[in-house]
């Protein structure tokens, strides 16, 4: 039996300092190097003072601002402490419920635009925390944003143009747009 | 299928086999304890673990102490796993100040990890500490992929090997697959993850001023932290406004490769590969994807490679993938659909250039319908479980898959070195069906197939049915069971099901709105979750231990072949015959009857 327990002990004692503490701190060590802003969380500045992160979306309800993924996350939506999503299966009567509630809070706040709604503008993402939403529920919201800041619509639309990711070759990503870097553009345009 | 879902695919796929073939021919050579050419470094750091540790790496094993030796290092990770939970708030690496973690979870996530499961109760940002998670949990992600690779080694070389009594030593098989495949593979991964965006730090949660403040509303506790009650019995709620957002941080790209590139798929954030700090990016997840399959596609290369005929390797890898193929088509038609619901409330869900579209219900707007479907499809048929979009608000044939591919054993590709062994186990089942059609002893590249080989292969083929079948009807039998369940209706049976074959089946994603941190849950899960490894590893180890004594018959006229078209064929029937004969029934309860419900009105 010893000749098990040795080597057992030993190899696990020595493998797991290896990957369990060599490992990580090396690539902490890498990652401060290489990529020191992305390691730390991709964090975005104004003044001086951080107002979020690139990749972490935020819960915006005010008119002028564009609004995010419905985020499932509790008790306030986009926690980044707590990630999740809804899990609500499609037979669900709440995911109903709740899509009716987000339709609503978006007629609500643009009683005048008629156009069908973006799927991913009514529905929970998968984390709570989607940083992004697609180009059409950009589009869907300019009108709104254009009559609470009092600036043209097409100047709205040519913010979502400047900074839309597009799908490559037809089929590589998603056209989408960041949330957060859109609404910082916006206050950088008008206040 | 939307043309995008058909080229995201067939790039996958492409990509895929250019890297696995190379894969192949590299795994074979750590398998076989050979030198390997420019990693005389690494061979004496081997050198140095065995001088230290007793090993004398040329003794081989016979079968039986190589069982012993897999199972003690098992044991003792699950032990360490379990002891660091319950003592991390005295640990360093704890900035959040986490308190311990409860008995049951903290047993339940040992054995998930070590099983290669990582099937988790917990919210890992709001439960572990920074030193559990990259010591313990970072750790057993290596240990149970190389475990899973030992044992794959260790039934390859039974095929190739000549009457012997041994199968290879199992702490030079673990140590040689961290040393030369697990940990480099690893280090390339993460720091190209990091230079996409995920993070790697030890510091603090971080707070940042939002733009918009945030107004909730929460239910209020008395001063003895218990929910407060009106005259009615409701919870009182409170309005709260906050002007800050509290950012989880951590050593996420150590663990992040490791958990693709093992196939163990434990998120170090609750919303796993859907968390834009673990998969931030198209890019990232196109080649998480690819991580996942890399190895266990390489395996069946190697195992060409190693028994000497690398057309044996091809015809394994064409019976996984055309399963792969076929049902990931499913899953991508399923999730483009429009919600019918949804579609009677105006909202857009077709695809176009500005959008997905499609059911996006739990599902991230950068990687849309068709990279989480594919995501869903690989997680499921490879024994990784990380997910990039809850699977719990798929469509209900959407939902289908990924438990259909669980349940016929993660052998469509699989897990590390699991995969290649469980598939292994059907080829020889599937020899054995065929000799007794064509009532010829039935051989396997040259071995035998006999009595007690057939009887191993049945406790590893029924093992893990058993314990999925019997564990659900336990569940839905008991009002513990029963408790966890989200959604109400069929896909509450569904969400049950889904966590018996995800912890049987050792792979570890979850229908997550199941409350499966309970005591109940834990307990279950994790007893369904170690018999679904080890009780299988141990026949396959008889297999390998009695197929290495047999002699190597030559190829001869009456030899059925196994490496066509024929045998490709056989080899996928009998996985499906097996998988729909046990499941249909269950099945059918859950997302068949699911799917009707929603789409006859």
């Amino acid at each position: 039996m010893i000749s098990i327990l040795r080597p057992a002990f030993v190899l696990f004692a020595a493998l797991t300092l290896l990957c369990g503490v060599l490992y990580p701190y090396a690539i902490t060590g890498i990652g401060q190097v290489a990529f020191a802003s992305q390691a730390a969380g991709s964090l975005v500045s104004r003044g001086g003072q951080p107002v979020g992160s690139s990749l972490i979306g935020q819960a915006f309800s005010s008119p002028k601002y564009f609004w995010g993924r419905p985020s499932a996350t509790s008790p306030m939506p986009n926690n980044a402490t707590a990630s999740s999503g809804s899990n609500q299966g499609p037979l669900n009567p709440a995911l109903i419920d709740a899509v009716k509630g987000r339709i609503n809070a978006l007629k609500a706040a643009d009683p005048a635009n008629i156009a069908p709604i973006p799927v991913d503008l009514v529905t929970a993402s998968a984390s709570g925390l989607d940083p992004e939403i697609s180009v059409a529920s950009a589009y869907y919201q300019a009108g709104r944003i254009a009559r609470a800041r009092q600036l043209p619509d097409n100047e709205i639309r040519n913010i979502i143009d400047q900074y839309r990711e597009s799908r490559y070759f037809n089929f590589f990503g998603e056209p989408r747009v960041n949330v957060l870097v859109l609404n910082l553009a916006l206050d950088q345009r008008r206040p | 299928m939307t043309t995008q879902s058909f080229l995201l695919l067939v790039a996958f796929l492409a990509v895929l086999l250019a890297l696995t073939y190379p894969m192949g021919l590299y795994l074979a050579k750590v398998g076989d304890g050979t030198r390997i050419l420019g990693l005389g470094w690494i061979a004496k750091v081997e050198n140095f673990l065995y001088r230290r540790s007793g090993i004398t790496a040329d003794s081989a094993m016979g079968w039986k102490t190589y069982a012993i030796a897999l199972l003690v290092f098992n044991a003792l990770g699950a032990i360490v796993v379990y002891a660091v939970q319950r003592l991390q708030a005295r640990l360093p690496l704890n900035p959040q100040a986490f308190a311990n973690v409860s008995p049951d979870s903290a047993f339940n996530t040992a054995i998930s990890f070590v099983s290669n499961t990582n099937w988790q109760g917990y919210g890992g940002e709001s439960t572990m500490s920074y030193l559990t998670q990259m010591l313990v949990l970072t750790g057993q992600n290596f240990f149970s992929a190389a475990t899973g690779m030992a044992v794959a080694f260790a039934l390859i070389r039974s095929f190739s090997s000549r009457s012997v009594k041994t199968i290879g030593n199992f702490w030079v098989d673990i140590t040689r697959s961290i040393l030369y495949v697990l940990l480099p593979f690893s280090v390339v991964f993460a720091v190209f993850l990091m230079g996409q965006g995920v993070i790697q730090n030890f510091s603090a949660y971080k707070d940042v001023t939002l733009l918009d403040p945030v107004t909730y509303t929460q239910p209020k506790n008395g001063p003895d932290s218990q929910p407060l009650k009106d005259s009615k019995g409701d919870p009182v709620l409170e309005i709260l406004t906050t002007k800050t957002q509290t950012l989880a941080m951590g050593p996420v790209a150590s663990q992040e490769a490791i958990k693709l590139l093992g196939t163990n798929g434990g998120g170090f954030f609750n919303a796993n590969s859907a968390h834009p700090f673990e998969n931030p990016t198209p890019l990232s997840n196109f080649f998480q994807m690819l991580s996942i399959f890399l190895i266990p596609a390489g395996m069946c290369f190697a195992f060409g490679r190693m028994v000497g005929d690398i057309r044996q390797g091809w015809a394994v890898l064409g019976a996984m993938t055309a399963i792969f193929v076929v049902t990931t088509v499913v899953v991508l038609i399923a999730e483009q659909q429009a919600h019918p619901a949804l579609q009677a409330l105006g909202v857009d869900q077709a695809a176009s250039a500005l959008q997905s579209g499609g059911n996006m219900e739990g599902k991230e707007t950068r990687f849309g319908i068709s990279a989480s479907a594919l995501f869903a499809a690989i997680t499921t048929a490879a024994s990784c479980g990380a997910v990039s979009a809850m699977h719990d608000s798929f469509m209900p044939l959407g939902g289908m898959v990924p438990l259909v591919l669980m349940q016929f054993g993660e052998v469509v590709l699989g897990g590390v070195g699991s995969g290649l062994y469980g598939m292994l186990i059907f080829a020889i089942l599937a020899v054995f069906i065929a000799g007794l059609m064509i009532g010829r002893t039935p051989e396997y590249l040259g071995k035998k197939i006999q009595s007690f080989e057939m009887k191993m292969t049945s406790i590893a083929i029924l093992v893990t049915p058993a314990l999925v079948l019997a564990g659900t009807a336990i569940a839905v039998m008991l009002d513990p069971g029963r408790a966890g369940i989200a959604n109400p209706g069929a896909h509450g049976f569904s969400e049950i099901l889904y966590a018996f074959s995800s912890a049987a089946n050792n792979n570890g994603s979850a229908f997550a709105g199941l409350s499966a941190n309970t005591p109940f849950y834990n307990a279950m899960l994790a007893i369904a979750m170690w018999f679904g490894r080890f009780a299988m590893i141990v026949p396959i180890l008889a297999v390998a231990g009695s197929l290495a004594a047999k002699k190597r018959l030559e190829v001869t006229a009456g030899t059925m072949p196994t490496h066509g078209l024929l045998f490709v064929a056989l080899l996928v029937g009998v996985v499906v015959l097996v998988g729909i004969l046990n499941y249909v029934p269950a099945l059918a309860l859950g997302p068949i009857v699911e799917h009707l419900q929603l789409f006859t009105h």
